[in-house]
Parts: structure tokens; C-alpha cells; sequence
């Protein structure tokens, strides 16, 4: 869908690569913040796992 | 700086594209343009430039609080999702957007299927000719959005009313337009009182939830959103769908291709959000907070620039022979839908709407064409049919 959604969100975290988005980190620290993005990406595109790598968002 | 281009372009008679923006691609790409009210602001025309001024955090909608922002009418909108900036922004959009993810509104699909079959059946018990926009384009989103949020749809004749004056251009005066946006804050928040006394399976009362149990936002902030959502909820799915068709009428080529594959409805639908130049001009102006050069032109901290997505989405840097229609492009990252922190909310909504509209129409109305002489809105923010009689 590329909404462009998360990039314009947090810059810091998520960069436009063409028609997709790509983290700018490979193992960003997760955050309520990137959560929320998670959370409201149009095509529930972003997963967000933690240190054990357990799916934490996006939250049902 | 040389003297601004009076604007907007388009003429609200039809959904051509204006030739000036054809010129602006080819030439500046970023050009200066003045509207009826409010300062001088720069256009883009260009793809990636549009791209860039509504994807990138230096381009800010938060200032525009501050500033005679550039605008078609006297009256100012204030307030709402759409006048903020990321974290702010997020806070709010993250609470509505899960009302409308892919996933959530897939599960719709089904209702919006049924209230398709329910109108269509109701136009052909009517007989043709029939008037496309008052019996399917509205009454489909309408109920749609009414359910999802939870607002009476018997109420359609009043909030119709401060629908259209929300989008309205020169014919209000600034009065007119705050009364407008009063009494639809009021009805809605009559509805809010009435769902916290008594809480239904409803958008509303999720998001009476969130104030009440979790101060995720404040009262008038959930107002606004409820508004904003059953405005721009309806509306815009509701001129697309007599643009499709009327697109489709003129193009009887495409118009058979679909009905012999109506699997490429999807693929049509997103052809058509890119090719309809949906907006009469351009609005909601983003405040360069730094220094950005956009396509070779440098926008000085303070400055607006707005963009027009018409233009964008048939510009031949990014799209193959842009100017026609092919329901076979291999990629089709069109901004009809805007870009970046304000992508519309409703985008998976709209979009399954307007593929279940095409197919009902397609499926059960052969030989659907346009029956008489088509009445286009006026002053509107979005261009579109008033009117448009059809036959089959």
C-alpha cells in the first residue's frame, strides 16, 4: 500500500524504499511510540516483536 | 519571485485536468499560486514532490494554526486530526485507525455487499431513469459509515446538511460556515451523551472507552474525530462512485473489459483514484518548519506549500502514458489517497466500497449508462456529480 504512513510518522525509524517502507534499523528498541505505528499501519504492515521475539504489536 | 497564478484551476464541470498543470509539470514543477482567501503559497505539481512535501516532518500542518493559511472560503476549519502533527497526530489517529485496517474492514465486506444488492434491487423496482447519486452513490457509504460509527442513518437529512457546508468553498460566508461546524459538533455530541448512558457494539463507544476509562484524548478532541469521521467518511466514497461510473460510460472499452473480468475491479479501482482528479483545487497547506529544497526550488522556513494530487497522479515521470486509462499497470502507487501522516484514515474502507459499488453496478445493471444531463457540484472541495441520471 505504501501510505507512507509510518515514515512520515517516525522518521527516525521507518524509511520510504521505493513503493515500501523498510526500518531504518534492523533491531530498533521497541517503544509505545512505534507501537502506536504499528498499530495504526493501513495494511497492518509492522510487527513488533520483543527482545525474546514474541509478537508485541500490533495489538489486537 | 514572479507574480502567483490565480488558483484553483479545474473547473468544476466534469473531471478534466486542467492544462495549467500540464505546464507547471513541464515547467518550474513547484509554481506560486494565490487562492481566493488567505497568502500566497507554493503549488507542487510533480510526483515526487508532492511525495516528499506530505511525507517528510519538516512540512508541518500544526503551523498552519498560526498563520492566514491559503484557502477557497472565508471561513477557517480549526481544530481536528487533519490541523496536527506527529506525535499529537499519533496519539489520536492510532485510536481510530484500528476501526479500519485492511483486517477490520474485510470483515465489513459482506454488509457493504448486501447494502449494494439492497439499493440496487430498490433502483430497479424505481425503474430507469434514476438519479445514481441520491439512490446508490450516498445512501451506500452513508449506512456504511452509520453503522461503523454508530449515528442514526435516519439522521442523513440532517447531517447532510453540515456535510456539505464542511465542504463547501466560496458559497458560505465565515459565519455560515462556524455555524455549520457548530451544529454538527452539537448533534454529535447529543450522540456521545446518549452512548455513554447506554454503550453499544460501535466505533462511538470504543471511543467513549478510551476518553472515559484510558484519557487517551479529550472531549472536544472526540467530537471533532466522530465528525470528521462521518464526514469524511461518506462523502468522498460517494462522488467517486458516480465519477467511476461516469468514467467508465465514457471509456466503453474499459467499461466491457470489466464486465468480462470482473476480478480486475480491485486493479480499476486504484486506475481510477489515480486518474479522477477528484479535488477542485488544493487545501490544507503544510508550513516548511526549516529550509527544503523541493524539486530545485529552496521553500524558506515559514513558507506554505500545497499540493496538488491531481496533478501528481498523471505525471508522466512516474506514470506510463498518464493520461490513460489502463487497468493493467504493473505498479500503482498513486496518491489518491494522500501520502504520509494524513494517508487517509478511511483508505481500506473506501476502497472496498467502492470495489463491491462497481461490481454490484457491473454484475446487475447491463448496459448501465448515463440517462440525461448531468448536474455538477459547485464550490465543493471535491468535483463531482450533484446529479446524474441512469439507465440500463
Amino acid at each position: 500500500m505504501a501510505s507512507g504512513l509510518c515514515a512520515g510518522t517516525r522518521p527516525d525509524a521507518f524509511a520510504l524504499e521505493g513503493s515500501t517502507a523498510e526500518p531504518v534499523e534492523p533491531h530498533p528498541q521497541p517503544d509505545d511510540d512505534l507501537l502506536d505505528v504499528a498499530d495504526s499501519c493501513p495494511a497492518l504492515a509492522i510487527t513488533v516483536l520483543d527482545e525474546d521475539d514474541n509478537e508485541i504489536g500490533p495489538r489486537p | 519571485m514572479s507574480t502567483p497564478h490565480d488558483y484553483p484551476f479545474n473547473s468544476s464541470d466534469g473531471l478534466d485536468l486542467d492544462e495549467e498543470y500540464t505546464k507547471a509539470r513541464d515547467g518550474d514543477g513547484m509554481i506560486k499560486v494565490r487562492l481566493p482567501y488567505g497568502e500566497p503559497a507554493w503549488l507542487a505539481t510533480r510526483y515526487d514532490d508532492v511525495r516528499l512535501v506530505l511525507g517528510d516532518r519538516r512540512f508541518s500542518r500544526a503551523a498552519a494554526a498560526e498563520r492566514d493559511e491559503p484557502r477557497s472560503r472565508a471561513g477557517r476549519q480549526r481544530g481536528g486530526i487533519l490541523a496536527m502533527d506527529p506525535p499529537d497526530h499519533t496519539r489520536l489517529r492510532v485510536l481510530a485507525a484500528k476501526a479500519f485496517t485492511v483486517r477490520r474492514v474485510e470483515q465489513l465486506r459482506p454488509r457493504v455487499r448486501e447494502v449494494t444488492a439492497e439499493l440496487i434491487t430498490a433502483m430497479r423496482d424505481a425503474g430507469p431513469p434514476v438519479d445514481l447519486v441520491d439512490s446508490f452513490a450516498l445512501p451506500l457509504p452513508v449506512r456504511v459509515i452509520c453503522e461503523l460509527l454508530g449515528v442514526p442513518t435516519e439522521d442523513q437529512s440532517r447531517f447532510r446538511v453540515w456535510s456539505d457546508a464542511a465542504l463547501s468553498t466560496s458559497s458560505l460566508s465565515a459565519e455560515e460556515f462556524v455555524r455549520n461546524q457548530r451544529e454538527l459538533r452539537e448533534y454529535m455530541a447529543g450522540l456521545i451523551a446518549q452512548r455513554r448512558a447506554r454503550p453499544e457494539q460501535d466505533f462511538m463507544t470504543a471511543l467513549i472507552q478510551a476518553r472515559d476509562v484510558d484519557d487517551k484524548l479529550s472531549e472536544k478532541e472526540m467530537i471533532d474525530l466522530c465528525a470528521g469521521i462521518l464526514v469524511a467518511g461518506h462523502e468522498t466514497t460517494a462522488t467517486q462512485i458516480p465519477n467511476f461510473v461516469y468514467l467508465l460510460t465514457n471509456h466503453p472499452d474499459r467499461m466491457a473489459e470489466l464486465r468480462a473480468n470482473p476480478d480486475r475491479i480491485p486493479a480499476a479501482v486504484e486506475e481510477l483514484l489515480r486518474y479522477v482528479p477528484l479535488g477542485s483545487g488544493s487545501g490544507f497547506a503544510r508550513y516548511a518548519t526549516e529550509d527544503v529544497e523541493v524539486g530545485g526550488v529552496l521553500v524558506r522556513a515559514g513558507e506554505p506549500v500545497l499540493v496538488s494530487i491531481g496533478s501528481a497522479n498523471r505525471d508522466e515521470r512516474k506514470f506510463a502514458a498518464p493520461d490513460e486509462m489502463s487497468f493493467h499497470r504493473e505498479s500503482n502507487s498513486h496518491m489518491g489517497f494522500g501520502h504520509g501522516a494524513h494517508h487517509c484514515l478511511g483508505a481500506p474502507l473506501a476502497r472496498v466500497e467502492l470495489q463491491e459499488a462497481l461490481r454490484g453496478l457491473l454484475a446487475e445493471l447491463p448496459g448501465l449508462h448515463v440517462a440525461g444531463d448531468i448536474e455538477w457540484k459547485s464550490h465543493m472541495v471535491v468535483r463531482g456529480p450533484r446529479r446524474m441520471p441512469v439507465a440500463w
